[in-house]
């Protein structure tokens, strides 16, 4: 089965007006202004299979949301070719745009001032949604997400989580096949954060959609992507499972214990770095290769009370591997 | 069982049978009630605000009128007979029909609104969409119109009967059909010159002091602040070359009968073919815009 979404040598440049400091310049720039080239997707290629989930990583500016925005036709790429679902995406062909949505956590699709079954209304006509495909469509995703008592409200008197579970309901009413969520669970508490995984997750396996995720939770990622991608400064950096990336990025993991009376014997910081945490609780970062050892050793060493092994945060991981792309870059730079 | 094949099917040039063809008309202009109902109810959320600015609105009517009364008597204890060839009851009557054609023409937000949504990029919701932006704009403004129409019916009504006294004769149905038309293209030549102006907003994003001179220009031009035939001959046959005079002059000119017979299905026909040039222009300018948007704002 062919690719839904393939993506071969893409880039986007924009052109940025850089503007000096202070009143001089701006009276300056009135007559001449600068502007420089900044690419914010640089020779992107990737293929996602049908029904995969795929999370999109990097660092605010890395090139996520544009890759989004050439996906879903918003924006015409300025090198390099995609195809979703065989059609090209800036094209903007209504088949196309019938078959894939787009959810913005920062952005709002909904009428602000109306009911959100309003703005379902509408999309029911926009998308050609026959009247009963739609009302069965409605009431499966209002109970999924437990909204069925608030879509007569206005958006506006909605919760931010109760917001986002109408945006995800306006976007899978037609029944898209490419789903793309840019930052979903942006701004909402776990509880809500948490529902909106659970819900895509579900959904994902009943209807079997593709799915391109950008967040900067990792529990979002975690969740729902077995596969991510990692971009930065416009270049993928990594293109494959997450356990590849511990394994890849990670050369460390921690060890948890727990001592009797909470005391942390001073001289653990031998051991490996002490990572700080809850009170009574030590943490420590180990080389992958040494873990073992340093298990054996504490445990002959100490009367320890709990001992776990774990991975470190994802967060961490990635802090660490675009701290490292920063340096190189700034040392070639240089 | 296979679906039995049509009794009567007809392929079109865009290869689309008459059946396909009536089913997609049908669909479209469902998808154009549905957006036409959705503003009009979100039009009616703010209601007070609503009917304050309508009332607001003719304010200025009636201080017109008062100013124009005083015009006309400057300087005499009588009233002036007439001043450019109106008397002071033509002169009632002619700016409170060119009010009748700003109430068609004017579009209050909209090129600020189009303008904004692409510099906040909350255009991205209708780009994605199988929906054509300028469609849908288009009957943003009617449900707008409407609603406004639906306020505004009765003061007008009032006004115009306490004036009636100023008008000619009932003109005839030749000339009420020309006004009636002028009236409707008047709003779309408005609404697609500040469309336009809004779409410059996807090459400049802020276009405040645009709009301010188009303002301005409009006022002047349209025949809003004076009958245009009161400008001196070079300049009103300059302004007979641009859209302006069709979105407040024109249609009182037509109603008052002051086009002749002769020249008014001409002028009707020029003013349809500005609407089509303008549309192009739109149409061209959305496509381009479209093509150089950068998506900014997440």
């Amino acid at each position: 089965m062919p690719p839904v979404i393939e993506v071969s040598h893409l880039g986007k440049q924009y052109r940025v007006y850089r503007k000096h400091e202070g009143l001089r310049a701006s009276l300056l720039h009135l007559f001449s202004r600068e502007y420089t080239a900044v690419n914010a997707v640089r020779d992107v290629s990737f293929s996602i299979d049908e029904g995969e989930i795929v999370g999109f990583l990097g660092p605010n500016g890395a090139g996520k949301t544009t890759t989004l925005k050439l996906l879903s036709g918003l924006i015409v790429p300025t090198s390099g070719h995609a195809t979703v679902l065989d059609y090209v995406p800036w094209k903007r062909e209504n088949a196309y745009r019938r078959q894939f949505s787009l959810v913005m956590g920062q952005k709002n699709q909904l009428w602000w001032d109306l009911p959100a079954q309003e703005s379902f209304r509408l999309h029911q006509a926009i998308y050609k949604i026959p009247a009963t495909e739609f009302t069965r469509r409605l009431d499966e995703l209002t109970d999924l997400l437990d909204v069925r008592r608030l879509i007569s409200q206005p958006v506006r008197e909605l919760s931010l989580g109760e917001r986002m579970r109408m945006e995800l309901i306006a976007s899978l009413l037609h029944h898209p096949r490419v789903l793309f969520l840019d930052e979903p669970t942006i701004g909402l508490d776990v509880v809500s954060q948490k529902r909106v995984q659970d819900f895509v997750l579900q959904y994902q396996r009943q209807e079997k959609i593709t799915v391109v995720l950008t967040s900067h939770y990792m529990k979002d990622v975690e969740a729902l992507c077995k596969r991510v991608i990692i971009i930065d400064s416009g270049e993928i950096r990594h293109d494959g499972s997450l356990n590849d990336v511990r394994e890849q990025f990670s050369g460390h993991k921690v060890i948890s214990m727990q001592f009797p009376n909470g005391s942390i014997p001073p001289e653990i910081a031998r051991y490996g770095e002490v990572l700080p945490g809850e009170a009574g609780v030590c943490k420590l970062k180990v080389k992958r290769e040494e873990v073992s050892a340093t298990l054996a050793a504490l445990i002959d060493q100490y009367r320890i009370e709990d001992i776990t092994v774990h991975d470190r945060p994802l967060e961490d991981v990635f802090a660490d591997l675009f701290d490292q792309t920063r340096k190189s870059q700034g040392g070639n730079r240089a | 069982m296979p679906d039995s094949p049509p009794l009567f099917s007809v392929s079109l040039g865009s290869g689309l049978s008459l059946r396909e063809l009536t089913g997609e008309l049908f669909a479209r202009s469902w998808t154009s009630w549905i957006i036409f109902k959705t503003c009009v109810a979100e039009r009616l959320v703010y209601r007070g605000d609503f009917f304050f600015s309508t009332f607001v609105r003719f304010l200025p009517i009636i201080t017109q009128i008062y100013l124009w009364h005083k015009v006309y008597s400057v300087g005499t204890s009588q009233q002036i007979s007439k001043l450019n060839g109106y008397s002071y009851e033509d002169m009632v009557a002619y700016y409170l029909l060119a009010m009748v054609a700003r109430a068609f023409s004017s579009m209050p937000g909209l090129a600020s609104g189009i303008a904004r949504d692409i510099r906040d990029g909350s255009i991205k919701k209708y780009i994605i969409q199988p929906i054509d932006v300028l469609g849908y704009l288009f009957w943003h403004r009617v449900a707008h119109k409407v609603v406004y129409y639906i306020i505004a019916t009765i003061p007008f009504a009032v006004v115009f009967y306490l004036c009636r006294s100023y008008f000619p004769a009932m003109p005839r149905g030749e000339v009420w059909l020309a006004f009636v038309l002028s009236l409707m293209m008047g709003f779309l030549i408005g609404f697609l010159l500040e469309a336009m102006i809004g779409m410059i907003g996807f090459w400049f994003l802020e276009v405040g002091s645009l709009l301010f001179i188009y303002m301005m220009f409009n006022y002047f031009l349209s025949g809003h602040m004076i009958p245009l035939d009161w400008l001196p001959e070079p300049i009103f046959r300059a302004i007979e070359y641009l859209p302006f005079k069709y979105l407040a002059y024109f249609p009182a000119a037509v109603f008052l009968e002051k086009v002749p017979t002769e020249n008014l299905w001409g002028e009707i026909c020029v003013e349809f073919a500005w609407v089509i040039l303008l549309l192009i222009a739109n149409r061209h300018m959305l496509a381009r815009g479209i093509r150089r948007y950068g998506a900014f704002g997440g």
